[in-house]
């Protein structure tokens, strides 16, 4: 029992980010095995032969969704700041319409075009953050705008017309890791990336180990930490043989391995940073964190800021993917995104979020979308499923925050959230309740 | 009004308590039919707890003790209760909405109807016969922002008679008053009392409660001192405040030796305006100075603008700053921000730490290093070990009872999250400290440990300011105490000359007194 306990709390309760990244991505797997299962069942064949964890679905999977969690990252920062963002499919449809026109009318090379892109969604963000953050206009209602202005913006440049893009820019969205070296029977690049993966496990476990004890604080029990990476790494191995073995001329995606950059660079900078923590702290308290010396103003505009040039980055690797920008590029993408960011457990107050939790959370959506139809649902059932699983998780998690109970999808997301205590203390004291001051902007 | 008049309400021994904090303690009120009845007390004294224990903001059962209203035992669980009930709450901070014409306002949540539909017709006619009964001639129709406070407390006092009140409370009714509002107001109450109705007054303004009440109830520290008859007893502004304040003073202090060096710390003529009204002057001419070593108090009554000053020195914080100086060890320097003065060695401990002293959501170790993140981070990039390190070092220093510093500060009873605010500020090697409220809601234990980290930066060298409506805590814990009224100081005192009953009047009067 004691041991279970250990395990458990060592798992998913611990404090350490290892334990919390271990046990989202338990999550992740629990979902996946069961649509693993489902699929299976549903053709009569062994549970090795279900359709979601074969190769090509794997790599269609992160093909089809590595924008949707580009904007997740950017989303993240948004909502943790205390606002939101609903002008990003806009930002990404007229980033795609300008960028494919640079290239086609101007004979932009591509590389300097993904440039020229990024500049673009660079204006647009520092527009928005200019009122959002020194005007005072909520970000609610500034994106609102943006979301007309620049679909309009998209449909008025590109003449409602599709524009199609050269070779080398579709890599970005639909190219893979190339074939280098001996013939091993894999893709050789994929196999050194899981390599590398297995090791940055390996190495963050033992940092992680290290920093606990140079805390004097009690590191995890090293079995646990064993145990832990062992399921990390075979996890890493059986996803790589999957990138790395599939249809020849397929391996892990480019837009992935952009999608695995940011993470690791958003996630360093909101973990690690002092510029990441001025952003959960003008979240939680934005009264406070002024009073503290944090530049209101300028993290809201950074965020802002940033939120456009991803949803730019992410416009360009779908036009990439589907080799022409068009009129209906990006059209609802921001729900996905904020989706994502609340199923990965961000409070909408802000305060609260991680990157990682936010990418599981918008690849429990992808995976379940991707199950969903893989058994044959159609898209108007699988809108209905998302939309009810997006309001049971959230809702469940107020309800039973609010009961002061034991939440189940908080136990599930606790892993994710920053620190959140579990219960608003008894309020002592005056009798006041603790005031929430509300996010200026 | 007289000895033999009937009891309208007796409150018999009560008792309330928060975690950690006993406001009440077996508080006895008793208030006689058609009387005016005043209720003293410095901040803090139990007032507002016991108004809200009457009507009903803290339902019966949350407190112990008994309530009889007309001869019978009264249970309100909730305001409407005590509404029904004839006892009304007129608050500090008006609760009218803006946006609404004066006679929506009157009878907000009280509309009376025909058929379903809001009968606006007599609602009109209704609103012009209450506001003549409290001498209000507006249009009806007026927006409330368009009128003075004077009138839109007398729209609030039109809104109780709406209700058909017979116990009227006020709380602090002439803080935001003028002098001829006031004089309205008071002349109000006399009409009222003339009618029947019977008034709870609650009022830090000394001279009208004597000018006004009949009776008066003195609350200290959560408990009655006594009640006063005004006439038969004699009472004078001098009375009142030796019952508000007469207490010991002795062993709520730890001991200690003041090491007080030269001024290095000065404000001159400091001006600011209201943020909103800019034709209100928050701080008017306001000078001061702290020494080294030297623990300065500022003693004023709520709304006297002492926070206000601090803020807006503090990297203009609040208001809009319009002229004055700041000198720090003989130089002038300028804070137009927080991030500056922070670099200047100020530091600002606000009084309401929950609303903007820490952010909740933040564990202990986060709130500790939160205002100086540079300290532990190189090239931006946080140290999570010396973050752990310097907050367990303050945790320690400060006893601050938590299991680790990664316990959440929303957990923490209010002398430990106070603790953990003041080791935010002190991570930031200030020279000099600002601190608003330091002990408000928290229990006596903590108090005097908070008390002896204060004297302890103190003996660093560092310069303290402490704001507290607290008077026998400044007079306990500075070495000087500067009083502040209406936006000016009013004096300036020496630790050996300050007692309550100085302080107190010169933190009633803008008569400045020169005691030194």
């Amino acid at each position: 029992m004691s041991r279970f306990k250990d395990l458990q709390k060592n798992l998913f309760g611990g404090t350490t980010s290892n334990a919390r990244q271990f046990g989202m991505i338990f999550t992740l797997v629990a979902i996946v095995l069961l649509f693993q299962f489902l699929t299976a069942n549903n053709l009569g064949v062994g549970f090795g032969d279900g359709l979601t964890l074969r190769s090509d679905n794997l790599i269609a999977l992160f093909q089809q969704n590595s924008y949707i969690l580009i904007l997740a990252i950017g989303m993240l920062m948004v909502i943790v700041a205390g606002h939101i963002d609903l002008s990003v499919g806009s930002v990404a449809a007229f980033t795609g319409i300008l960028v494919a026109k640079s290239m086609a009318d101007w004979s932009l090379p591509w590389p300097l075009a993904i440039l020229f892109g990024l500049a673009i969604g660079a204006v647009i963000g520092a527009w928005q953050g200019f009122w959002v953050a020194y005007v005072g206009v909520p970000a609610f209602i500034v994106t609102l705008a943006g979301m007309l202005l620049w679909r309009g913006a998209n449909q008025y440049v590109g003449n409602a017309d599709t524009i199609p893009v050269p070779k080398g820019f579709q890599d970005i969205g639909a190219g893979f890791l190339p074939e280098v070296g001996p013939d091993t029977g894999y893709n050789n690049l994929t196999l050194l990336l899981g390599l590398a993966a297995c090791l940055a496990v390996v190495w963050r476990e033992l940092q992680a180990r290290k920093t606990r004890k140079e805390m004097n604080a009690e590191p995890a029990p090293l079995w646990v930490s064993i145990f832990r990476m062992a399921v990390m790494v075979a996890v890493l191995i059986f996803v790589t043989l999957r990138f790395a073995g599939g249809r020849v001329g397929t391996s892990f995606p480019i837009s992935g391995l952009i999608l695995v950059a940011l993470v690791l660079i958003y996630g360093f900078y909101t973990r690690n940073t002092a510029g990441g923590r001025h952003i959960y702290a003008v979240g939680g308290n934005s009264r406070a964190a002024e009073l503290s010396g944090v530049k209101l103003k300028r993290v809201n505009f950074f965020v802002m800021m940033n939120m456009s040039i991803l949803a730019s980055l992410a416009g360009m690797i779908f036009v990439a993917r589907s080799a022409a920008s068009g009129p209906q590029d990006g059209l609802s993408w921001e729900l996905d995104a904020i989706a994502a960011v609340f199923i990965g457990g961000a409070a909408v107050s802000g305060g609260i979020g991680t990157i990682s939790g936010s990418i599981v959370g918008g690849l429990v959506m992808a995976v379940l979308n991707n199950g969903l139809q893989l058994l044959g649902v159609g898209s108007d059932r699988v809108q209905i499923i998302k939309g009810l699983v997006l309001l049971l998780a959230v809702a469940l998690d107020v309800y039973n925050k609010s009961q002061g109970r034991f939440s189940i999808i908080g136990s599930l997301t606790r892993p994710f959230r920053r620190d959140e205590p579990s219960k608003p203390a008894p309020t002592s004291d005056t009798g006041n309740e603790p005031a929430k001051t509300t996010v200026a902007g | 009004m007289t000895t033999n008049a009937p009891i309208l309400l007796e409150m018999r021994d009560i008792t309330k308590e928060f975690p950690g904090v006993k406001a009440l303690s077996d508080v006895n009120l008793v208030v006689k039919a058609g009387e005016i009845h005043a209720i003293c007390g410095e901040n803090g004294a139990g007032k507002s707890t016991l108004m809200k224990v009457l009507s009903g903001v803290y339902p019966y059962g949350t407190y112990s003790g008994d309530i009889v209203y007309q001869g019978s035992a009264a249970r309100f669980s909730d305001i409407r209760q005590s509404e029904n009930a004839g006892i009304v709450i007129i608050h500090q901070e008006l609760a009218l909405i803006p946006d609404m014409s004066i006679t929506e306002n009157i009878f907000l949540g009280n509309e009376p109807r025909r058929r379903g539909a809001i009968d606006w017709k007599s609602a009109q006619r209704q609103a012009l016969d209450l506001m003549a009964r409290v001498g209000l001639s507006e249009d009806p129709d007026t927006l409330i922002k368009d009128i003075g406070v004077g009138k839109q407390q007398l729209v609030e006092i039109a809104k109780a008679f709406a209700k058909d009140v017979k116990l009227l409370i006020l709380d602090e009714p002439t803080a935001a008053l003028n002098e001829a509002d006031s004089q309205h107001l008071l002349d109000l109450l006399r009409g009222f009392r003339e009618r029947g109705v019977t008034s709870i007054m609650i009022s830090h303004k000394l001279n009208e409660i004597e000018a006004i009440s009949d009776s008066i109830t003195i609350l200290r520290d959560g408990k009655t001192v006594e009640t006063l008859d005004v006439k038969a007893d004699g009472v004078d502004e001098d009375r009142i405040v030796r019952g508000m304040v007469g207490r010991e003073l002795s062993s709520r202090f730890p001991d200690h030796t003041p090491n007080i060096g030269e001024v290095f710390f000065e404000v001159r003529d400091w001006n600011v305006r209201h943020p909103i009204s800019a034709d209100r002057q928050v701080c008017k001419h306001e000078s001061f100075n702290v020494r080294k070593g030297e623990i300065v108090g500022f003693a004023g009554l709520m709304g006297a603008g002492r926070t206000e000053l601090a803020m807006s020195i503090f990297g203009r914080s609040y208001g809009v700053f319009e002229s004055g100086q700041i000198f720090k060890d003989g130089k002038e320097i300028k804070l137009k921000s927080v991030a500056d003065a922070i670099d200047n060695g100020l530091a600002y401990v606000s009084e309401d730490r929950k609303a903007i002293g820490l952010n909740l959501l933040d564990d202990i170790k986060t709130s500790t290093v939160a205002a100086k993140l540079s300290k532990i981070s190189h090239h931006g990039v946080l140290n999570e070990v010396e973050e752990y390190d310097a907050a367990e070092a303050y945790r320690k220093e400060l006893r601050t009872k938590a299991p680790t510093v990664d316990e959440g500060v929303s957990k923490l009873s209010g002398g430990n999250q106070q603790k953990v605010v003041l080791a935010k500020w002190m991570f930031t090697d200030p020279d000099l400290l600002i601190l608003d409220e330091p002990t408000r809601g928290i229990d006596v234990g903590a108090k005097y440990e908070i008390y002896g980290i204060i004297q302890r930066l103190a003996d660093q060298g560092k310069g303290v300011i402490v704001i507290s409506s607290e008077l026998p805590e400044l007079i306990g814990l500075c070495d000087r105490i500067y009083t502040v009224f209406e936006g000016q100081i009013t004096g300036e005192l020496a630790r050996e000359q300050a007692d309550p009953e100085t302080l107190m009047k010169q933190m009633t009067s803008t008569k400045k007194m020169q005691t030194r």
